[in-house]
């Protein structure tokens, strides 16, 4: 798999404040790649200068081998960018609005009017083609918008905040027409987010960034592994029945380092995997198990460990 | 920017804004040419046989403003209409990203959006020539000559040139401003600046360099400073301009001693000593929108496109 976005110590500098600072970033072919950080940490500002639509202040970028800076519009070319809470001409219809981005492109007319109508089908918008944007609800625009970054049919699709303001039912739908980008065309997809647990959905790997500087890079589950091995096996265990004496009975069990009472259960922190002891105990004291969960690393904790060492 | 040029001029067309402009025009167009036809007649013996068709733009009857000065007065709507919400406009919608992420270059948007603004303005003032012509026609009885074709033609394109300086103008602060009323208000504001209060303070900047004006010398070199600063204004020249364009027989702008123009045969000028009298003039107003363009294109070149 070949390297299709990469930056080298790239860092942007608005007077005083380093918005982003010697950032090293690296996506590959086919994959999703997330990219994570809290509000206001660099990551819009690092998206515009692989778009060149800002210059950096040092450092370089390369987007499918092209230096954004210099040539632009090879990156365009090959690019597609969806903004955060993308606008349209409130005066044309869904339909003009593509049209007018095809016609940027350079596709002739007929070829684009074959596209345009396949896209609002994809991504659900064939009966509202004909409407005025003006008329489309956030969810609509956001899925309007991703049809005209598939307008040109990118190499490539890089997207800011995607599923930003939009109800549930919007953001699966655009969280599904994504991975099908991917899995059925083989797009890479770089998007920026501060929504973890959708990311967690669908990103092969993912990037943290905070306050301007990548904290760290790498596949989701060895991500959970690398806190995995510093934390403990950690279970969480719920029973019904006669319980009296079960803590103490659970202490006894070796490899049980703490036993702490959460609100339902306990939360055992354990030094290897307990699981069977525990059901048998459970079992033998002729308690039913309600359930017996292993607490693994969400996204949301990794996120929370880095963004607090940062 | 063949894109960008045509959607645009499709915009501005089917723009609200448009049709508002164009019935104004048309209106105040139709209306001075019905003032133009009561007063022609006394014009007409005033002024030499074959220009008269050229009153019909600078005859004002009783009061009432010329149609040359009221397009004067009108230009800068115009500009300031069709273009403050360039560049702001597409920033409030949150267009501008989309497009300029498209494989266009940067120029070609901003090139394409000021020409379509011109052309939107050329067939604005096209059509009110017509207009006038047409009017004309049945009013007077007989076509234009060639060289009033001609002069009405080269004041079509000054004032195309004039009302294009405060479209750079307010594409300029379109562009500075990042919001759309902001930048209506700037251009606005400079606009009513430089129409009324840039007069009266040339005026008094002339009484302090040239303080005395006792003896007519004194008195014609006050008008002369004041004049020279007044120029700065883009409606001064294109008054200027246009007074010589329309006036085949006036040959000085400004104030002229009586011993100056002692011996001046009242003949009409040819056209090229026309043009030649306000070559400074056109040449400081297309300067002037150059300049307003070239801060512009400059500025939109290096800006970060964050919305």
């Amino acid at each position: 798999m070949s390297v299709i976005i990469e930056t080298a110590k790239l860092t942007k500098r608005y007077r005083d404040l380093v918005a982003v600072n010697e950032l090293n970033l690296k996506v590959e072919e086919g994959e999703i790649f997330g990219f994570l950080g809290p509000n206001g940490a660099g990551k819009t500002t690092t998206i515009l200068m692989l778009l060149g639509l800002s210059e950096p202040t040092s450092g370089h970028a390369a987007v499918c081998g092209f230096d954004p800076t210099r040539l632009p519009l090879e990156v365009k070319k090959r690019v597609g960018y969806l903004p955060e809470s993308p606008g349209f001409y409130d005066d044309l219809t869904g339909r003009e609005n593509l049209l007018y981005i095809a016609r940027l492109n350079r596709i002739p007319r007929e070829e684009a009017d074959r596209r345009i109508s396949r896209l609002l089908e994809q991504v659900g918008l064939a009966d509202d083609g004909d409407r005025l944007a003006q008329e489309y609800s956030r969810g609509m625009k956001q899925r309007l918008g991703i049809a005209e970054v598939l307008v040109k049919e990118p190499k490539v699709v890089i997207m800011d905040e995607p599923t930003l303001g939009i109800d549930p039912d919007g953001v699966t739908r655009i969280l599904e027409i994504i991975t099908g980008l991917s899995r059925e065309r083989g797009m890479t997809i770089m998007l920026s987010s501060h929504l973890l647990h959708q990311v967690q959905q669908i990103c092969h790997r993912i990037g943290i960034i905070v306050k301007g500087k990548m904290i760290v890079q790498g596949d989701i589950h060895k991500l959970g592994d690398a806190i995995l091995k510093e934390r403990q096996w950690n279970f969480l265990l719920e029973v019904d029945g006669k319980t009296d004496g079960l803590e103490t009975e659970l202490r006894s069990i070796s490899g049980i380092a703490a036993v702490e009472t959460h609100a339902r259960g306990w939360l055992l922190r354990c030094t290897k995997d307990v699981r069977p002891d525990l059901v048998s105990l459970v079992t033998q004291k002729g308690l039913s198990l309600l359930q017996l969960r292993s607490e693994d690393p969400t996204l949301e904790e990794i996120y929370l460990k880095y963004f607090r060492e940062a | 920017m063949n894109v960008v040029f045509w959607k645009e001029l499709a915009d501005h067309f089917s723009s609200r804004r448009f049709m508002i402009l164009l019935a104004i025009t048309v209106l105040t167009g139709a209306w001075a040419i019905y003032a133009a036809g009561q007063s022609i007649r006394q014009d007409a013996e005033a002024t030499a046989a074959e220009y008269v068709f050229l009153l019909l733009l600078t005859s004002q009857s009783g009061g009432l403003l010329s149609l040359a000065t009221f397009l004067g007065l009108l230009g800068p709507l115009v500009g300031i209409m069709l273009g403050f919400d360039t560049i702001s406009g597409e920033y409030a919608r949150g267009t501008l990203s989309r497009v300029l992420s498209q494989p266009i270059y940067r120029d070609s948007l901003i090139n394409g959006k000021f020409l379509a603004g011109l052309a939107t303005v050329a067939i604005l003032w096209a059509s009110i020539l017509l207009l006038v012509i047409g009017l004309g026609i049945v009013l007077v009885g007989f076509p234009p000559n060639a060289e009033e074709l001609w002069r009405m033609l080269i004041f079509t394109i000054v004032g195309i040139i004039y009302v294009g300086f405060w479209l750079a103008l307010a594409l300029l602060f379109s562009l500075l401003f990042q919001r759309t009323v902001t930048a209506a208000l700037g251009s606005l504001a400079l606009w009513l600046f430089l129409a009324i209060f840039a007069p009266l303070v040339a005026q008094i900047v002339a009484g302090f360099i040239a303080p005395d004006p006792s003896t007519p010398e004194q008195l014609a070199r006050q008008a002369d400073i004041a004049a020279m600063i007044n120029r700065i204004s883009p409606s001064t020249l294109f008054g200027e301009s246009v007074h010589i364009l329309l006036n085949p027989t006036a040959r000085i702008l400004g104030v002229a001693l009586a011993e100056q123009t002692q011996g001046i045969l009242l003949t009409p000028l040819a056209l090229s000593q026309s043009l030649l009298l306000i070559l400074p003039q056109l040449t400081t107003l297309f300067a002037l929108v150059a300049v307003c363009f070239g801060i512009s294109y400059v500025k939109f070149m290096r800006a970060e496109i964050r919305a």
